[in-house]
């Protein structure tokens, strides 16, 4: 078995004995990025030199005796959202084009501490807006089981990369969907960890209130690993939980899940959800059950709403914060000919730097803020936030973690829904109540769809830092499924 | 009746600092209606008595001890900056010409 092949937990303990380096680890998966690149095009920087120095500073400082965690060694692709000070930061914008970053954001300097090898920034759709990467101002990514196929967004360079075996771990931001979407149309496992357990700060934010930065990899314990080592309560984020981190890691490695109960959301399924998603689902359903597990359907009325909401709120922060890029301190400058005023330069520099979608947000943002129609947009979806949160609280009650698919479709065709908003918010339609109430939630691959053959994701939504519980239920659907299928689902995917 | 007029979409435009031509005030004139439209949907949920949410997590005030601590050095700073002129940002006019 080669090593790009190898989880992330075996080429930790293989770096640890000694029995490989983590040169030789980053070397293959550069060379197996030099190979699919080409076809999955879901990295934007790639720097081997700077790769292979990180690596060999992991083996000295392990040849040295340094203590680092499980994952020292292993390699790790971020979205090129999260600051790296040695590696441009763009956010898939034409207005960050070039942008060196003079830090690091804690989750890249957490998991530089814990000996991870950055194996370069992926592709995202521009500012994490968007649902299938190709609002990316850079490139197309494509999806490894079909490559005329989106592989989700907004982290849809880090769902390829993993999928694509390009990368055994790779970090995304979670704001709508932005993980669980990718990994569930790329048949990989992505987790939102509770707001404010994961550190925002170096992550160029989209909406405050919701950006949520988490892991991808190719099994639940991989994520959970990753997810432990870049958590904990972070000073420079004033909204970072200061509590214990939910001991993810030994819940993935428990897997049992007898006499839990859980929540089947009522509102989810039917119209609109495409037959194979459905049949997959159902099916991981009765598995749960077949587990141990006490299943009852759980109605959540205004989870119908969370769209709607969703759609005032995140462009209502996003055209706040989007604000900084005023072609003054970073990034590009337009026009300034030594006649214009810093204004004028401003609005030609914002028109020539942001892409559609993040120029329809701010608008729309600037519409829901304005004043006279403040209650009716802004102040509504605020109430009905409220609302969805207490649904959550009361189904939380009731039982231990609720399921839904994590997405109504399999991945949908490049190009498709491009030029069409509102058929492309629809791919969140499961996720965002977790991303507005701020739980926990995970996808984990329960099949493929009968009509096209393409991976189904099943969402686990855990309460506010009930984190152990995504993983507990998701390592047991693991566990149970791989037993069926002789294997990891990506076993089934083409070979690229 | 469109919820939202293209001139509306022109001073929403002007307020994001967005300088867009006609073709695309017109084109995104017909996109944002469309979503705003959807969105309304929001009305439907009936939470008179309900408070607001801004953030999903009770939020307290986080301050730190007003300490000197390293910082990003003056190049570091403007490393990133598209002019620079004697350790500073440089940038276009801000005053009208009469200033």
């Amino acid at each position: 078995m080669s090593l790009i092949n190898k989880t992330a937990a075996q080429l930790g303990e293989l770096i640890a004995k000694g029995e490989v380096s983590a040169v030789e680890v980053a070397e293959a998966h550069l060379d197996r990025m030099a190979e699919v690149e080409p076809k999955i095009q879901a990295f934007l920087h790639v720097d081997r030199e700077i790769t292979l120095d990180q690596a060999r500073a992991v083996d000295a400082r392990l040849r040295a005796g340094e203590q680092l965690g499980p994952l020292a060694g292993v390699p790790i692709a971020h979205k090129d959202i999260f600051t790296t000070n040695d590696m441009p930061t763009t956010a898939a914008s034409k207005i960050l084009e070039g942008w060196r970053p003079p830090f690091d954001a804690t989750v890249t300097r957490r998991l530089r501490e814990a000996g991870l090898v950055i194996l370069g920034k992926t592709n995202l759709d521009e500012f994490a807006m968007g649902s299938s990467t190709e609002n990316s101002a850079y490139q197309v990514t494509r999806n490894p089981w079909d490559l005329s196929r989106i592989p989700g967004g907004s982290s849809g360079g880090s769902s390829a990369a993993v999928a694509a075996y390009e990368a055994p771990l790779s970090t995304g931001t979670d704001t709508g969907g932005s993980i669980r979407q990718p990994a569930a149309v790329t048949g990989i496992v992505g987790m939102k960890p509770t707001y404010g357990g994961s550190s925002r700060f170096g992550l160029i934010a989209f909406a405050s209130s919701l950006d949520t930065p988490g892991p991808f990899a190719r099994n639940v314990l991989d994520a959970a690993l990753l997810q432990e080592a870049f958590s904990g309560h972070d000073p420079l984020d004033s909204t970072s939980i200061d509590a214990p981190v939910p001991s993810v890691v030994e819940a993935a490695r428990n897997a049992d899940i007898a006499g839990m109960r859980i929540g089947v959301v009522k509102e989810f399924g039917g119209e609109g959800y495409q037959p194979g998603v459905l049949a997959r689902y159902n099916e991981a359903v009765q598995l749960l059950e077949s587990l141990g597990a006490k299943v009852v359907e759980i109605s959540c009325p205004s989870f119908a709403t969370a769209l709607p909401a969703y759609y005032l709120i995140a462009p209502s922060e996003c055209s706040s914060n989007l604000a900084r890029f005023d072609a003054m301190r970073y990034g590009l400058r337009v026009g300034d000919d030594g006649t214009r005023s810093a204004e004028e330069v401003m609005a030609l520099t914002r028109a020539a730097g942001f892409g559609p979608e993040v120029k329809r947000r701010i608008m729309l943002g600037t519409y829901a803020l304005s004043s006279g129609y403040y209650d009716a947009y802004y102040g509504q979806a605020q109430k009905v936030r409220t609302v969805i949160s207490r649904e959550f609280e009361a189904a939380f009650h009731q039982v231990d973690v609720l399921v839904s698919p994590t997405t109504p479709t399999t991945a949908f065709p490049i190009g498709e829904r491009a030029d069409d908003p509102m058929a492309m918010y629809l791919a969140d339609l499961c996720t965002i109540p977790s991303n507005l109430a701020g739980n926990a939630a995970i996808s984990v691959p329960c099949g493929l769809a009968d009509e096209d053959g393409l991976p189904v994701g099943l969402q686990i939504m855990a309460p506010v830092l009930g984190d152990d519980r995504c993983y507990r239920v998701g390592a047991a659907v693991e566990k149970a499924l791989e037993s069926r299928w002789g294997g990891p689902l990506l076993k089934e995917a083409p070979a690229l | 009746m469109s919820a939202i007029t293209r001139d509306e979409v022109a001073h929403l435009a002007r307020l994001s600092r967005l300088a867009l031509n006609d073709d695309e005030l017109d084109h995104y004139a017909t996109q944002l209606d469309a979503i705003i439209e959807s969105v309304a949907k929001v009305a439907e949920v009936a939470a008179e008595d309900v408070p607001p949410s801004s953030h999903a997590l009770p939020l307290t005030n986080v301050f730190r001890a007003d300490e000197v601590r390293p910082s990003l050095t003056p190049e570091q700073a403007l490393s990133g900056a598209p002019a620079v002129e004697d350790d500073r940002f440089r940038v276009p006019r801000i005053l009208g010409e009469e200033a």
